[in-house]
């Protein structure tokens, strides 16, 4: 008999998501109505993923193509938890913008489902299909603000690039199976040696899938356009929830079914992490707008948790859970700002609108400025910690050149937060920016950054409860 | 346990500065806000004395140590000082309060900002010369970047920006190799803990790496030659009180970094690689006590006399002498003095004169004497005049050279006749001479804040170098401890 108690998550989420679809055709603006259910339905669904199934250390249903376990749990809590912020802080924006429709609540949930089925996939078919509900879910919130020419292409973009990596995947899903007889990761685990080098290509193929999906450098191209275009909103959900998603199939991929064939492909997720690191830090240099900005400092970032997913050992892959966790509230708190740089019912999203930002805004530049300081790396803020972790796991390995690389890529990152910093500190001040920000994004804003610069007062609490993920 | 002094040291200006955050800022002269920061800053440095003389001079090991678990089973928040840190743990608290009184003209805008910022700024200084786990010095080590690259940025001259960054980023670069070396540090021996540390001792063939891991975050904050060029640059644009913490004590930093750390932790690889110590370090000194000769700009001179102060510091510190440390120790003490004096001075006169430049001055003993013998007195200290602190320091570092290797001292000795060249000319080109600006004419001499001030730090500048016996009991059964260790380890392997 199936325990149902464990799929209980997903089963409420979706049928929410049909009921308020049709609370949303047939009553009549209901936006607000459906907007505040929705928070709810996340509520409701982290607090039953906390009852059921946090303290399951591993259980399997519907013939082992669902895997529940502490990884699983824990993510789909930061899922949510990173769905409900960027839910909370959207309303104000997309009222400017005259889209504060129904769709929007139900096309974040649907994502949101389609992630956690990711996170608990472990079947390649099941992954597959959580994989592409998120995704198509996430075309259409990137063409959310159709009328602009941008945010249409930026759709466009992700959708063509998307579908062409999920192409790869798919392939190299097939490749697998060919060569295990079986789509169960598993059974694939079991099946798979390292003898048969052409199963090397289906490793890449889906490898490189992966990589598109969390904007690893090469298969980045698509996230700066993407990011740019879209509405603020939907840019923050694109840089924190999908990610996470992505980063525990990644795990998942690797540790589950190809954890035999380590030595082919640690060198790619090596190379993947340097040249993320690395191209983030220098090609963030040139930019002027906040949100392609942002882009490549998480192409950057993604490339730091991939650094812990590449030593093979369970502190690496706790180390990237630490590092993603810490991440996501950086950049909640990074585009809490952004989202506070309103003048007359426009949004700014440039660099140079931060000038001088000290003098009108002196709390809301000194948030900013933890922040950056934070994002760049420097003690004693949060982000710093994030670093440390991920590279003490890197260097228990011996791994050397890797964590070199990663530290001298943070110092060519620093400089571009420095940039802002000192646009925002050293320059002289523009108009002022209104002050009527909504409740919750004050809230999440001073949350994020009260988290951020206190996480160095109580570090162990985060390790104690990532220390219970052991994939290996 | 006993009530925690060394943090209450740590915290007790964050305090202060949190309260200031709270209060109302107010263009101009923030008078609460000074006073607040005034008062937060003279009683850190009391409980600083009252650690002074509660310190135990006859124990070699490590006093008032407090010691909580920080994150399970990796980090113990542990701090504790010794002789050689007590030092600069005071000269920490007592060159801060100076500072704060100084702000009278040189900060006009945001003064309860910048207050706070040098509150911070003084609690991460103590944090580092206080740890006793690498995490967390490191922690404190790289914090302070925050505070003084907004100290430098804000309320800095015209190229403050590039002064900040190259700062900023300099720092940075060599302190992650530094990260690096903590952690691998951390997988060799299974701990970070430094008093650990100093028993199990770090196998050889990780040392070199180690060593120079630690080197090249100590090379630039000291700064040796060559990657000193981030120092003029940063103290010419920093406001007074910024360049005053910086000489004075951010400086000093690397110096015990090298005495605690390089020494304590690798001692085979600093046999190894003195020679390029003392390379470093009297080129460093011959070098840019040239350069100094050359400057046009009293900042910029009195930058590159720190280095080759520092340069000085480095040599004694890597002759592995009694003397040699010693000399170092007190150099360092006294530097951040006298620096610190000799800041004050040019920043007294820029407030009247808005000009750095030498030319600018001359013949100024006609009209403000009390100053000019005041900024005589600080001229003669860096110069290392018997009777002052910095004779003293340098007399005991020559003397370990000497005993080390002949040559190296005696080019060190040919530097001190060049620091006397440049300070003696420095000297005569602002003070002596025809006055010819007529600006000059209408300068004020000292008001009763600056004339504080230079008097406090001519005190101590003239105790110590008539009677440094205080310094030297405080250090000498540390260094002593230090040396004997360092003696161990070396017959050992």
């Amino acid at each position: 008999m199936v325990n149902l108690n464990l799929v209980l998550p997903e089963i409420f989420i979706s049928l929410s998501i049909m009921f308020l679809l049709i609370l949303g055709v047939f009553k009549k603006d209901s936006s607000k109505i459906i907007f505040n259910l929705s928070l709810f339905v996340i509520l409701i669904t982290a607090i039953i993923i906390i009852n059921e199934t946090f303290s399951v250390s591993r259980e399997t249903l519907f013939n082992e193509s669902v895997v529940v376990d502490s990884m699983s749990s824990l993510m789909k809590i930061i899922t949510l938890v990173g769905g409900f912020l960027v839910l909370v802080i959207s309303s104000s924006y997309l009222k400017t913008f005259k889209i504060y429709n129904i769709e929007y609540p139900v096309l974040i949930l649907c994502s949101i489902l389609g992630m956690m089925v990711m996170i608990s996939s472990n079947d390649l078919i099941v992954f597959y299909m959580g994989l592409e509900l998120q995704s198509l879910a996430l075309y259409v919130l990137a063409t959310y603000n159709r009328d602009q020419l941008k945010s249409s292409e930026a759709g466009l973009k992700y959708f063509v690039l998307s579908a062409l990596s999920s192409g790869l995947l798919l392939y190299g899903c097939s490749l697998v199976y060919g060569f295990s007889g079986s789509t169960n990761f598993d059974i694939i685990s079991n099946q798979l040696n390292s003898e048969e080098y052409v199963l090397t290509f289906g490793i890449v193929f889906i490898l490189v899938g992966l990589a598109f999906k969390i904007s690893a450098v090469p298969f980045h191209m698509w996230a700066p356009d993407v990011y740019e275009g879209s509405p603020t909103t939907v840019t923050l959900f694109f840089t924190i929830v999908p990610k996470i998603a992505a980063l525990t199939v990644f795990i998942r991929f690797l540790y589950v079914p190809f954890l035999n064939l380590i030595d082919q492909w640690q060198m790619i997720i090596v190379f993947l992490s340097i040249a993320s690191m690395v191209f983030g830090a220098v090609a963030a240099i040139g930019q002027t707008n906040i949100k392609r900005l942002v882009a490549y400092s998480s192409i950057g970032h993604v490339g730091y948790t991939l650094a812990g997913l590449a030593t093979a050992s369970n502190e690496g892959i706790q180390s990237s859970i630490i590092y993603i966790s810490i991440y996501v509230f950086m950049n909640l708190a990074l585009f809490s700002c952004l989202l506070m740089l309103r003048r007359n019912d426009q949004y700014y999203e440039n660099i140079d609108d931060l000038s001088g930002l000290s003098k009108n805004h002196p709390l809301l530049s000194l948030c900013l400025l933890l922040i950056l300081f934070s994002l760049a790396g420097i003690p004693p803020l949060a982000g710093f910690f994030a670093k440390f972790y991920v590279f003490k796991a890197v260097l228990e390995q011996s791994m050397y050149f890797l964590a070199i690389v990663g530290l001298l890529s943070t110092v060519v990152a620093a400089f571009y937060y420095l940039r802002i910093i000192k646009i925002m500190y050293f320059d002289k001040e523009k108009e002022k920016y209104d002050t009527d920000h909504s409740l919750w994004l004050k809230f999440s804003l001073s949350v994020s950054t009260i988290l951020i610069l206190f996480y160095f007062i109580f570090p162990s609490q985060l390790i104690e409860v990532v220390s219970r993920i052991n994939i290996i | 346990m006993n009530f925690p002094i060394l943090s209450s040291l740590i915290l007790l200006p964050i305090v202060g500065a949190l309260f200031l955050f709270f209060t109302k800022d107010k263009d101009g002269n923030n008078l609460t806000a000074k006073y607040v920061a005034l008062f937060t800053t003279v009683v850190n440095f009391l409980i600083s004395i009252y650690l002074w003389i509660s310190f135990d001079q006859l124990s070699s090991s490590f006093q008032f140590i407090e010691d909580r678990t920080w994150i399970d089973g990796f980090i113990d928040y542990k701090v504790g000082v010794d002789g050689i840190s007590i030092l600069f743990i005071i000269l920490t608290t007592f060159i801060t309060p100076l500072c704060i009184i100084s702000v009278n003209n040189s900060v006009k805008n945001r003064l309860r900002d910048f207050l706070i910022a040098i509150l911070i700024m003084e609690s991460f200084m103590i944090g580092v010369f206080c740890a006793l786990d690498l995490v967390v010095f490191y922690l404190f080590f790289e914090a302070g970047l925050i505070p003084m690259f907004l100290i430098i940025g804000i309320w800095g001259g015209e190229r403050r920006v590039y002064s900040a960054f190259k700062f900023f980023l300099y720092t940075l670069l060599g302190s992650v190799l530094m990260l690096v070396a903590i952690i691998s540090i951390y997988w060799i021996t299974g701990t970070t803990d430094v008093v650990q540390l100093y028993d199990i001792g770090i196998d050889v063939k990780y040392q070199n790496l180690l060593w120079l891991a630690f080197f090249s975050s100590f090379a630039v904050k000291t700064p040796m030659w060559p990657v000193h060029t981030w120092l003029p640059d940063a103290h010419v644009e920093a406001p007074t009180a910024g360049s005053v913490l910086l000489a004075a004590i951010l400086l000093k930093m690397a110096g015990y970094g090298f005495i605690r750390f390089s020494l304590g932790l690798f001692p085979v690889a600093s046999e190894v690689f003195t020679p390029l110590i003392y390379t470093l370090s009297v080129i460093a000194i011959i070098f840019t006590s040239l350069i100094a000769l050359m400057q046009e700009d009293m900042k910029k001179l009195i930058a590159y006399s720190s280095v080759a102060h520092m340069g000085f510091v480095t040599l004694g510190i890597f002759t592995l002498q009694q003397q040699g440390i010693e000399g170092s120790i007190i150099q360092m003490i006294s530097h951040g003095l006298v620096s610190a004096a000799l800041f004050l001075t040019v920043g007294v006169i820029y407030d009247r004169m808005h000009s750095r430049l030498i030319s600018t001055y001359g013949g100024l003993v006609s009209v403000i004497p009390k100053y000019s013998i005041l900024f005589m007195l600080f001229a003669l200290a860096s110069l290392g005049l018997p009777g002052t602190s910095g004779f003293i320091g340098e007399f005991l570092i020559l003397m370990g050279a000497f005993k080390d290797n002949f040559l190296v001292a005696v080019i060190a000795s040919i530097g001190v006749i060049l620091g006397a060249a440049y300070m003696l000319w420095l000297y005569k080109r602002v003070v002596f001479g025809k006055l010819i600006n007529e600006d000059l004419k209408k300068i004020l001499d000292l008001n009763r804040s600056e004339y504080f001030i230079l008097s406090c730090l001519a005190a101590p500048i003239l105790f110590f170098g008539f009677y440094p016996d205080p310094l030297i009991n405080t250090i000498e059964v540390s260094v002593t401890d230090l040396i004997n260790m360092h003696n161990t380890n070396i017959a050992s392997k």
